[in-house]
């Protein structure tokens, strides 16, 4: 190990694994004891302890999703379910051990941090390692920490929220992840607190046969506002890795919340997410997600529109590549009067690749006056690729107005004609107007995602990666 | 050939959907020449330039050559026929969502020009054909009107600094001012090019006077004469 890189070229900075240095390995495979022993390492209170062997029971009695992507790949005892990178925690950039820094360095984190970063809390393994909040979010009275510091530190907040959106009944893998969770983020925004520039998250998986199951919880006060961004890039492994995490977030009265996801998963990952976002009276919560990597992504962000005014976005891109299936798409669930939603989903899928879109609007009794918009685009590059779409929308009220599009395109001959006739090379045309399908998402998020999410797209066209 | 050759047809042939359009044409065109390419509709001024340029729906016949700056493009890509110096103003300027002028231009003149270099004569070129910030800030012909359309046509041909330009009736769809105005830039940045003005006005060529007109019809040259041939089509027509 230690081997000092010089020469760091550009799929070296997006498939790449580090050595792996760890405090503690335990063993495979799931059970109750691993469960207690997972509750136990981490030192946490009796209640953290019996909701993880709940959960764990549950997880027991789910049945697998019978619809959607094969995940009979899957083995729950092939699994390491908790690891600890380090013995302590690092509290500053310079005591990081090196192999982490380093990779760090390649995905350009320390310049974004400079740069944009108000706080940073980088995932690696299951625990955070490091972790810096801006002073000026403390001063506000903002808290931006681990999941596994806020169980510790911030009990009341913690036993009020956690597990109340996303019960671990909700799925197999929302139980998984509530009997196994480690690491993930805490974020809490006082009432009428406004945050500018983006919190941010970076999470990697680094081991093999290794399940990474965060947890998040997010909580914006009434009137409050904020930008969470979580970005992934991982290193390339031959066998399989599942990630299943679990997001919840809380919007209160008149706040505002955008949660940006960059997923890029290496191509063996499982990745089984389930995040849900409850918006109360005239409150916003955006979605922008963004899927490129990973085997088998299956991830649907929902939103439940509680209060009268409530808005909900999704704004989404997805890019299966071979051997790739991207089953993504969004919920909304109006529950009050005046609740809008906006759903914005497109696809792109080249080598086979298999995107999905699976989506389910539904206006409850009572939600008066709602609006509903969802557009779905597909685009296929080749022959061998295949695109989908399920759009659900239900309506108990009449009172509504509903509009859903869907389009399937493929790359036009005339707009490539015309890009390769100003000397711009074929694979070259063909990832701008990839990236030019996309721009109405890319546009959306922070800047130096928005750059390597085009870098990352043209690789995937050029073919130089995956 | 003559030494001032730029391109040079022999028993060039072009078919689309296995219809014969252009008819073995042998021509040469000279270096720094103004060429109007004129003819009925249907005559298979279109597919000439679609042909030259390379569009894969257009099939160059066997046995056709097509010799640009001493090398046969008839197999090259049309990136490649781009890079060599062969430019085509289109017709119908298509709109590309999401696509900016100033990004693809980038990628094209990459390792050739310096984005700033780019921007600034992108900015310079601009002024002169009158078009606004916001039509460039936009995606590429996004909400362009005909006349805007043509003019970032004639903008691209000048920032890529090709040898070879074919306009494909950059005349179409202008209003008076505008066709003033893209006349007066192309005559201005003429320098050495060659261009070839596909028209079916002699408006144009009263701005860039043609050395030669060749009239096209039914896939074969007719005739080929000075610029008061355009001027006695435009009186009498193709007619006879």
């Amino acid at each position: 190990m230690a081997n000092k890189q010089t020469n760091i070229n550009f799929e070296n900075k997006y498939g790449f694994s580090m050595p792996e240095n760890y405090a503690l390995k335990p063993e495979k495979g799931i059970s109750q004891s691993v469960v207690v022993n997972i509750s136990q390492l981490k030192n946490e209170p009796e209640w953290m302890k019996e909701f993880r062997l709940k959960a764990y029971e549950i997880f027991l009695q789910k049945s697998m999703p019978k619809w959607g992507p094969d995940l009979s790949k899957i083995n729950f005892d092939d699994i390491y379910y908790y690891i600890k990178p380090t013995k302590d925690r690092a509290k500053s950039w310079e005591e990081l051990p090196a192999e982490i820094k380093e990779t760090y360095d390649r995905i350009g984190m320390p310049e974004a941090e400079k740069k944009y970063l108000s706080g940073v809390s980088a995932q690696y393994e299951s625990e955070v390692v490091y972790e810096s909040i801006n002073r000026e979010l403390s001063k506000k009275g903002v808290i931006f920490c681990d999941m596994d510091t806020a169980v510790k530190k911030y009990p009341e907040i913690v036993k009020e929220y956690f597990g109340k959106l996303i019960p671990p009944h909700d799925n197999k893998f929302a139980a998984l992840n509530s009997a196994v969770w480690s690491g993930g983020s805490f974020v809490y925004v006082p009432k009428g607190v406004k945050v500018d520039l983006p919190m941010q998250a970076y999470f990697r998986i680094n081991a093999e046969k290794f399940g990474q199951f965060e947890r998040t919880l997010i909580i914006a006060e009434e009137g409050s506002s904020f930008h969470y961004v979580e970005g992934c890039t991982a290193p390339v492994y031959t066998t399989d890795s599942l990630h299943a995490a679990v997001v919840e977030i809380f919007v209160k009265k008149g706040a505002r919340v955008r949660y940006t996801t960059v997923q890029n998963w290496s191509k063996n990952v499982f990745n089984l997410v389930t995040k849900r976002a409850r918006a109360e009276e005239n409150a916003l919560i955006e979605w922008v997600d963004c899927n490129i990597g990973s085997q088998i992504t299956m991830k649907y962000p929902c939103v439940y529109l509680m209060g009268e005014g409530a808005r909900g976005e999704m704004l989404s891109v997805s890019f299966a590549g071979a051997g790739q299936a991207q089953d993504t798409g969004a919920k909304m669930i109006h529950f009050a009067s005046n609740t809008s939603s906006r759903i914005i989903a497109k696809s792109i899928s080249k080598n086979g690749g298999r995107a999905s879109y699976r989506g389910l609007v539904q206006v409850m009794k009572g939600a008066k006056n709602s609006s509903v918009h969802s557009s779905c685009d597909a685009l296929i590059i080749d022959e061998d690729s295949r695109s989908d779409t399920y759009p659900s929308l239900r309506s108990q009220e009449n009172n509504t107005q509903i509009e859903h599009e869907a389009k399937v395109e493929r790359l036009s001959d005339d707009k490539l004609f015309y890009l390769t006739s100003r000397g711009i090379k074929k694979s070259d045309a063909e990832g701008l107007l990839v990236n030019g399908f996309i721009d109405p998402v890319s546009k959306e998020i922070p800047l130096e995602y928005s750059i390597e999410l085009n870098r990352l797209i043209n690789l995937e066209m050029s073919g130089s990666v995956g | 050939m003559k030494t001032n050759t730029i391109l040079s047809l022999k028993n060039f042939s072009v078919s689309v959907e296995k219809k014969k359009i252009i008819k073995d044409i042998n021509f040469e065109f000279e270096k720094g020449k103004i060429y109007a390419l004129m003819g009925p509709n249907g005559s298979g001024k279109s597919t000439f330039a679609y042909s030259i340029t390379g569009h894969p729906a257009y099939s160059v016949e066997k046995g056709s050559e097509a010799v640009f700056e001493g090398e046969d493009i008839v197999n090259l890509s049309v990136d490649k026929r781009s890079v060599k110096g062969i430019f085509l103003s289109f017709q119908n300027p298509l709109s590309i969502l999401g696509v900016k002028l100033r990004q693809f231009l980038y990628f094209a003149l990459q390792g050739k020009k310096d984005p700033l270099t780019i921007s600034q004569e992108i900015k310079k070129y601009a002024k002169d054909l009158k078009i606004s910030d916001d039509l460039l800030n936009r995606s590429l012909n996004e909400g362009a009107s005909g006349g805007e359309k043509k003019k970032l046509e004639v903008l691209q041909a000048a920032v890529l600094d090709k040898k070879l330009i074919i306009f494909d009736e950059v005349d179409t769809g202008v209003d008076v001012d505008a066709l003033k105005t893209i006349a007066q830039f192309l005559r201005k940045n003429k320098t050495d090019k060659t261009y070839i003005i596909i028209t079916h006005y002699n408006r144009i060529l009263k701005y860039l006077k043609p050395d030669h007109v060749i009239v096209l019809n039914q896939g074969v040259i007719k005739k080929v004469g000075d610029h008061t041939l355009a001027y006695d089509i435009e009186k009498n027509g193709y007619g006879k």
